[in-house]
């Protein structure tokens, strides 16, 4: 018999080294999720996946499933805090989804859809974050990062490419790619790179193809992300 | 219609609705509600509103701002919206968020005017215009929740005519109010 | 700098680190060092010579406080500015300073000689206010000494010609116990513990039942244990010498004059784990301790107190690399100060694995902090039971407190474990004493209503940090200082804190101009629960704990701030309207916005 325990007052079963939202999305149950992605070890940033097993919170990307755990989950409270989560990523870049190209297919707008986000609540930090848009292919628009450090991850483990770091700390963190111009027209970035595919945001777009699937059709248009993220195991 | 019917017999609310940085849209999806318009206004009479030209917002009972707040005249509006409207609401995504004029955030206020009426070819030697008739600018355009307490948002760009209509009917009828998918987007 | 300039500097510092990639940080260091800041073109030859991305280097570049990626001037100076340097007058000091300088703060003067900036907390606030130049601690500032300092600077005098005075540190040692009190033989304690043997070495430090003293008051000898057993030969042994918690300076005490018993303390720890090499990572703005404790290395290395076979022990080797931190409170956090030593951004990492199954290099690793292991040499030389007779049942020693703030007597205190604060406050000879914070800026506010409660991880527990506050002190004011440090300190790996940490910094300053409304205090305690409850590390969860305090214990020093209550805008409206009213060239009434009532309906 396989090991279980308890999400949301539901058995969930677990084989050993899974995370608790490997176990819950296997069994079905959508856990809310930024930084963390099937392809790659988990990375603990955003928090979004926090649930609460014995009173404490943890980020279910990162803590392994035990016997007998009790997770809750889909609470009106972790759910608010989700939300109060999302609203700090909305107000600490620049995010105008009506100019996205992203929109509809973005990560964090479908997730803030399914908390029901009407507001970014706090104020805003308006940084001022210039465009990239040096590269034949790309284009970055760093005002809409949320760090999740899928491009560094992806570009540094899979492309064998460092193109990109964060630097800075705190507040004041952005991203870098590896050019001492800073440019990324300098770098070997390709548009075929794992990393240029990965961002769950609008940050790293292809030029040229912007707005190319009319609404209604895009990705989180007919369906909310609890639902895709199951159906396409992402 | 039976719950509209027994709503007429309630007084009827006042809502006054106005634009400040923002493109009328707002007010085009509100027209967009098509034949429920006619529902509407049996529920309510609008107050200040580019639909009515009523110049000044008196005692209200929800007041809907379009649009974010990008200079002096657009806090001075907001706050007579604020002092006559026992709920306020932001609609649209730049009441919400600063929207599109906010992109003009990262650039400095002062400069702007500059390039614009001074050193821009054609003009210049030109000044800024100075006249006190005309409102000032804020350095930047913000969401109206950053300038005065706000109670209810409704987010899009614009918002779909069925998500105005649905959330007005929830207010209306003393229900909280709840957007989700797909009437809840930002774009 | 030119292009070949660059490579040669960074050639020589990369030589000087055995082109080690895992010394990045030390290799800035150093290159900066000879070049004053890291020029683009520094970054690429340091990339190139130690062959990793460009990218990296500069990530880590961007991390440390102490690592400037712009060119700064010749003298940096920089104001510490923990609370008891502020109320010992930093702000107004340093005003003058940048008057007498023609410099704004914050930027370099148009000489590029000069510039004058704040940092978090020295370690210096038994002798505040204090500075550091270029890197080295200046204490006791006062408008004499920043004549003096201006007129220094003014004159382009090297540091090595500025009066030595100016630099001296103090101990400031008023009360000794156990520790600080009978001189120790460098090698008694260790010779002590060979004699034992391994087994009953471990066996004295669990009867002693020693706790951390870097704040967690994790049990010593179950970490020991935990990396003893743990599979893998390599193990490694650090001293965390980060002591950044505001408010805390025992660890300076300790490495400045006890040195050897913090060293021989890491030798007992290599020495049970079975660990051959050991660190022990300074913090930057301890810089200056470098040398006396690179000399003491030495002595001990000729003395066989390290390197291989100690003290005629087959198969006991170890050996104590320093590294220099440069400038970030995070670095602390044992993982966070794991990654800094593998020459990365100091960024916490995911728990578990621990340090004692993964640490460095992903190898065993022990994190003890500098008192924890000097303490271990009295288990050694006295047994665990003689150890756990003094303090408390669950603390057991003595605790080093770090006093500082209003009192007659700043300094190092020893006390057992069990001491009242009450009686502290006594001995330091404080007075009217509105509020005391144990434990930093991470710690607890205590009222009056609180001063017979006791310093031990039962009750009061505390890395040893103890600010007094009288009571003509602004108690919104102190946690407004707490939080602020935060946020420049936070290193904005997680949502919760990286945001968080900032909004709590704007809405105290908003509170703090004098437009704050009840809805701001709503919000405080909102995002003071996220910070608590989703942050990834100790520094998020505890970034709150200030204002938490100070919310329940001191409400009226926040309410005095509240202008409204309801709600006010999110920022000066008038101010907004500036850049537009200069540029129009306008002052009618209509270019001013009043801050009038929002009333609510
Ligand atoms: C943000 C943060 C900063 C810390 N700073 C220090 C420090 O400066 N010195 C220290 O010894 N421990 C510090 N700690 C605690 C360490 O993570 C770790 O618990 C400690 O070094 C273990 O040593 P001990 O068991 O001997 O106390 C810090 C923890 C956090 C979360
Ligand atoms: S990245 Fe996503 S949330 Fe941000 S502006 Fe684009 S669509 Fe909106
Ligand atoms: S650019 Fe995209 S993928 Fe990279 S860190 Fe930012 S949000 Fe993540
Ligand atoms: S809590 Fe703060 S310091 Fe800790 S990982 Fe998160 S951002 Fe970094
Ligand atoms: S998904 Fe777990 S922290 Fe981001």
């Amino acid at each position: 018999m396989s090991r279980q325990f308890l999400f949301d007052g539901q058995p969930v079963p677990f084989e050993d080294g899974q995370t608790i939202l490997q176990a819950a999305h296997a069994a079905g149950h959508y856990i809310p999720h930024l930084c963390w992605h099937p392809d790659f070890p988990p990375h603990g940033s955003c928090k979004l996946c926090i649930v609460k097993v014995g009173g404490r919170h943890v980020s279910s990307c990162a803590l392994p499933a035990k016997e007998g755990m009790e997770v809750e989950s889909n609470t009106p409270e972790i759910n608010g805090e989700r939300r109060a989560l999302l609203q700090m990523l909305f107000v600490e870049g620049n995010h105008f989804c009506p100019s996205c190209e992203k929109s509809g297919n973005c990560q964090l707008q479908a997730l803030a859809y399914d908390l029901e986000m009407l507001t970014p609540r706090f104020n805003h930090f308006f940084p001022d974050r210039p465009v990239d848009a040096s590269h034949r292919d790309m284009l970055l628009d760093f005002n809409r990062c949320i760090f999740c450090e899928l491009c560094v991850r992806a570009s540094r483990d899979v492309d064998g490419k460092n193109v990109f770091a964060l630097t800075g700390r705190g507040i004041h963190k952005h991203l870098a790619v590896n050019a001492e111009s800073g440019r990324l027209a300098d770098t070997d970035f390709a548009a075929d790179d794992l990393a240029a595919n990965i961002c769950p945001v609008g940050v790293i777009l292809h030029k040229r193809v912007g707005f190319a699937v009319t609404i209604g059709k895009r990705k989180y248009d007919a369906k909310p992300i609890h639902t895709v993220a199951l159906e396409e195991g992402e | 219609m039976d719950n509209a019917a027994r709503d007429a017999r309630r007084p009827k609310l006042r809502v006054a609705t106005t634009s400040l940085a923002g493109c009328f849209g707002c007010h085009m999806s509100l027209l967009d509600i098509d034949e429920r318009l006619f529902d509407l206004v049996e529920l309510v009479d609008f107050d200040r509103s580019p639909l009515t030209d009523i110049k000044h917002c008196g005692p209200c009972d929800i007041g809907l701002i379009e649009g974010g707040v990008c200079n002096a005249e657009n806090v001075h509006v907001l706050r007579e919206f604020r002092r006559n409207c026992k709920i306020l609401v932001a609609v649209g995504a730049c009441s919400v968020n600063g929207g599109l004029p906010a992109q003009r955030n990262h650039l400095d206020v002062g400069a702007c005017l500059q390039q614009v009426y001074q050193y821009r070819e054609g003009v210049a030697g030109a000044q800024i215009p100075s006249d006190p008739e005309l409102p000032l600018l804020l350095d930047k355009v913000r969401p109206i929740h950053e300038v005065v307490r706000v109670d209810y948002f409704v987010p899009g760009c614009p918002p779909s005519g069925d998500a105005l209509w649905k959330f007005l009917t929830d207010l209306i009828s003393g229900r909280t109010p709840r957007l989700s998918h797909p009437m809840l987007h930002y774009d | 700098m030119g292009r070949l300039d660059a490579s040669q500097l960074a050639a020589q510092a990369c030589t000087r680190n055995g082109g080690d990639a895992t010394r990045l940080l030390q290799v800035l260091i150093d290159v900066q060092e000879k070049a004053g800041w890291l020029s683009a073109e520094l970054i690429s030859a340091v990339a190139a010579e130690l062959g990793v991305p460009r990218v990296r280097v500069e990530g880590v570049a961007g991390f440390y406080s102490f690592l400037y990626t712009e060119p700064v001037g010749n003298y940096r100076v920089l104001f510490s500015d923990n609370i008891t340097d502020r109320m010992l007058g930093a702000p107004e000091l340093m005003d003058a300073l940048c008057g007498k300088l023609w410099v704004e703060r914050g930027k370099l003067s148009e000489d590029g000689l000069v510039s004058v900036d704040t940092t978090s907390c020295t370690g210096m606030c038994d002798q505040g206010p204090a500075l550091l130049v270029n890197g080295r601690p200046l204490t006791r500032v006062d408008h004499r000494r920043v004549n003096q300092i201006a007129e220094l600077i003014r004159r382009k005098e090297p540091l090595y010609a500025w009066p030595s005075e100016l630099f001296r540190v103090d101990d400031n040692i008023r009360r000794r116990d156990a520790l600080l009190g009978p001189d120790q033989r460098p090698g008694e304690a260790l010779r002590a513990a060979l004699t034992r043997g391994r087994e009953d070495w471990l066996a004295q430090m669990r009867l002693s039942n020693l706790r951390g003293r870097g704040g967690a008051g994790f049990t010593t000898a179950v970490k020991w244990q935990a990396c003893r057993d743990a599979a893998g030969a390599d193990k490694v042994v650090v001293c965390n010498a980060d002591e950044g918690e505001p408010g805390t300076f025992k660890d300076r005490v300790l490495l400045s004059s006890f040195a050897d018993q913090v060293f021989e303390g890491m030798t007992l720890a290599a020495w049970a784990v079975g660990a051959q090499r050991g660190f022990l990572y300074l913090r930057g703005e301890y810089r200056y301790l470098l040398d006396h404790l690179q000399h003491v290395l030495a002595r001990r290395r000729s003395a066989g107190l390290l390197g291989n076979a100690i003290l005629g022990e087959t198969g006991f080797d170890f050996d104590i690399d320093i590294h220099l931190g440069a400038g970030a409170y995070v670095c602390g956090e044992e993982t966070a100060l794991l990654e800094s030593l593998e020459g990365k951004r100091g960024t916490p990492r995911i728990r578990p694995p621990f340090p004692v199954t993964h640490g460095y290099l992903g190898r065993p690793t022990v994190v003890n902090n500098v008192e924890t292991l000097a303490k271990t040499t009295l288990i050694a030389l006295h047994g665990g039971e003689a150890f756990a007779a003094t303090g408390t049942a669950q603390s057991t020693g003595t605790k080093l407190l770090s006093i500082s703030g209003d009192c007659a007597y700043p300094g190092i205190y020893e006390y057992p474990f069990g001491v009242s604060i009450e009686h502290v406050l006594e001995d330091c000879g404080a007075s009217d004493v509105q509020a005391v914070q144990v434990g930093g800026a991470s710690g607890m506010t205590l009222a009056s209503y609180e001063f017979h409660r006791r310093i031990a991880f039962e009750d009061v527990p505390t890395a040893g940090a103890f600010m007094i506050f009288d009571s003509s002190r602004d108690m919104f004011e102190v946690a407004r200082n707490f939080v602020h440090f935060f946020a420049h300190e936070s290193c904005g790996f997680c949502t919760p804190c990286r945001v968080g940490t900032s909004l709590l910094d704007n809405y105290m300053n908003k509170l703090a101009s004098g437009y704050g409304a009840k809805m701001d205090l709503a919000d405080i305690e909102w995002i003071n629960r996220l910070l608590r409850q989703s942050s990834h590390c100790g520094l998020g969860s505890s970034a709150p704990n200030a204002v938490v305090d100070a919310l329940v214990k001191f409400r009226p020093a926040f309410e005095r701030h509240l202008r409204n209550l309801d709600f006010e805008p999110a920022f000066d409206l008038n101010a907004a309207l500036a850049g537009a009213r200069t540029a129009a060239g306008r002052d009618d009434p209509g270019a001013f916005l009043d801050r009038e009532q929002e009333t609510t309906r």
